[in-house]
């Protein structure tokens, strides 16, 4: 006991915890990102300015329409690839030589992003933002879509009522509209949190060293040669390991979720919230 | 080379049929559509095998979870869970690596540790788990009178469940099936990722795919190839599974059948 005491906090297995950090950093930082862009979206969908409108649509439909592994790797991508031209446009103007060289991406000097003598943790950091960035919008999306059907579900004489109290069309959105929406949501929104959690390991696809990178690489075979810690192959172990850490999660959400919804559903003009007020009486 | 030439060279590469070294110059983009699509026949078979084998599966868990038995309703609301609750990415390692560790103990195990048999049985699993909780969901929403007429008929067991509990639970599950055999198709692209060796080279689309993207440093050709593959693929898919609604839901007149709304998915 005392010696996997010793053995699970070498310096490497340190690296391997402060993934697990990484990992849940993800989703602190994503969630109320995707959110907040996902509330954006929705409203710009519901606007009554045509363009604005459009955007928002625009970007519902569009993201929602490609669903695969396939998009994270392009958009990682051709985010990396869009930032670094931005930069070179802006940074060294006389800069002429075309980007794509045959099969190189090449941009001037100054332009390359992270700087080539930033440190390992700048380089780190980066790709982290660039993971996150490419979470939110991707997750913004599908929330935007879940909140966009939620404001549709609202009863329509809720809004008529409000109207009837001479609200203007932005209070009757942030008093009447905003605070119910939620119980709508809740299911879709509860759903995309379980489907984000399990979007993470993508991570490593992402270039992050995360959990699934440090699980593979301090399960590996270990010989005296190289560590004081030898062992066999014991990433069966590891992984069993993160499965259960992952399904530990999941659970924990499930129950948080499901207070929420009661919470949310007091009051409501919902079956659930009928049975509720019901089984109080 | 011509596109045709290239179309007999390389059609059947992903099999182990034809020329068998890739390109290395030059690369056109009839290579790409012809590597990429022929890497799409592992996809395809990944898909297909395991989601006719995981129906199976789905429909024994979804009855045992309905089950009032405890010895069967606990073991498929657990295997439900710990397939639904994990990322499809983990478990995938986590499989490898079992089964890499089984082989050295009973050498049974040694084509399991290669992407045909391993990942496979994976995604059996998996699709066996996601479909077996929308089957479920269906059996709980079986209209009580359905069952109360196959009562008084006197039916009771196997014939019961055969005549009128299956049918009813496939028409109502159906819908929600087809997202799940959409998402499946999609979600064996991780199968390259997932550590199981493509045996000599044989890879699936994203293999060559990233072979490409590797090789030219352009993603925005081969990967917008293998989007077209996966979106006839899904359209493929949803006219077989819409010709079967129509068949499930024949009796009913034509404006209460259901309709499939594909309603995509992310990841899993």
């Amino acid at each position: 006991m005392a010696w996997l005491g010793c053995y699970l906090t070498t310096p490497k297995h340190m690296a391997l915890w402060e993934s697990l950090g990484t990992v849940l950093l993800l989703l602190a930082i994503t969630a109320p990102a995707a959110l907040l862009m996902g509330f954006g979206g929705a409203s710009a969908a519901r606007s009554r300015i045509p363009p604005l409108r459009w955007i928002g649509k625009t970007y519902i439909a569009l993201v929602r329409g490609v669903p695969d592994i396939a998009f994270f790797l392009f958009f990682v991508i051709a985010l990396d690839q869009g930032i670094e031209y931005a930069r070179q446009l802006i940074l060294c103007p006389d800069w002429h030589e075309p980007v794509r060289q045959g099969n190189d991406f090449i941009v001037c000097p100054a332009a390359k992003m992270p700087p080539g003598t930033a440190s390992a943790f700048v380089h780190a950091a980066y790709s982290f933002a660039l993971a996150v960035i490419t979470f939110a919008i991707v997750f913004g999306a599908f929330a935007a879509n879940v909140l966009y059907g939620a404001m549709q579900a609202v009863p329509r004489a809720q809004m008529e009522t409000a109207e009837a109290y001479g609200m203007s069309h932005r209070q009757a959105y942030w008093r009447v509209l905003v605070p119910q929406m939620w119980v709508y949501a809740l299911p879709g929104l509860s759903n995309l949190w379980m489907v984000l959690i399990k979007a993470t390991p993508l991570l490593f696809l992402l270039g992050v060293e995360d959990i699934v990178y440090w699980a593979r690489e301090l399960g590996g075979a270990k010989t005296p040669m190289f560590t004081s810690y030898p062992h066999a192959d014991w990433r069966v172990w590891y992984f069993a390991g993160l499965l259960i850490f992952y399904l530990l999660f999941t659970r924990a959400s499930e129950l948080v979720l499901d207070r929420i919804m009661a919470r949310l559903t007091f009051g409501q003009a919902t079956t659930a919230g009928e049975r509720q007020r019901k089984g109080a009486a | 080379m011509t596109c045709w030439e290239t179309f007999l060279a390389y059609a059947l590469r992903s099999q182990g049929i034809g020329e068998h070294l890739l390109p290395r110059t030059d690369f056109t983009i009839c290579q790409q559509v012809v590597l990429i699509g022929s890497g799409m026949i592992w996809n395809i078979y990944f898909g297909a095998v395991a989601l006719f084998l995981g129906f199976f599966l789905a429909t024994a868990l979804a009855v045992a979870k309905g089950s009032r038995h405890i010895w069967l309703r606990k073991p498929a609301s657990w295997f439900i869970f710990v397939f639904r609750g994990s990322p499809l990415f983990v478990q995938f390692f986590f499989a490898y690596f079992l089964f890499l560790a089984l082989k050295n103990q009973y050498p049974i195990f040694s084509p399991f540790s290669a992407a045909w048999l391993g990942a496979l049985v994976v995604l059996f699993f998996n699709t066996a788990g996601y479909a077996g909780e929308i089957f479920y969901g269906a059996l709980q929403s079986i209209p009580k009178g359905d069952v109360e007429a196959a009562d008084a008929y006197g039916m009771s067991g196997w014939r019961r469940f055969r005549r009128v509990i299956w049918p009813t639970l496939l028409r109502l599950a159906w819908p929600a099936y087809t997202n799940e055999a959409i998402f499946l198709f999609q979600s064996t692209t991780l199968v390259f990722f997932s550590g199981f060796p493509a045996a000599g080279q044989m890879g699936d689309a994203l293999y060559y795919a990233k072979y490409f993207a590797d090789k030219t440093f352009n993603p925005f050709v081969p990967y917008p190839i293998l989007a077209g593959y996966f979106i006839l693929l899904t359209l493929a898919i949803t006219a077989l599974f819409g010709a079967i609604n129509t068949r499930l839901n024949r009796h009913l007149p034509k404006d209460r059948r259901p309709r499939l709304r594909f309603r995509p998915q992310l990841l899993r």
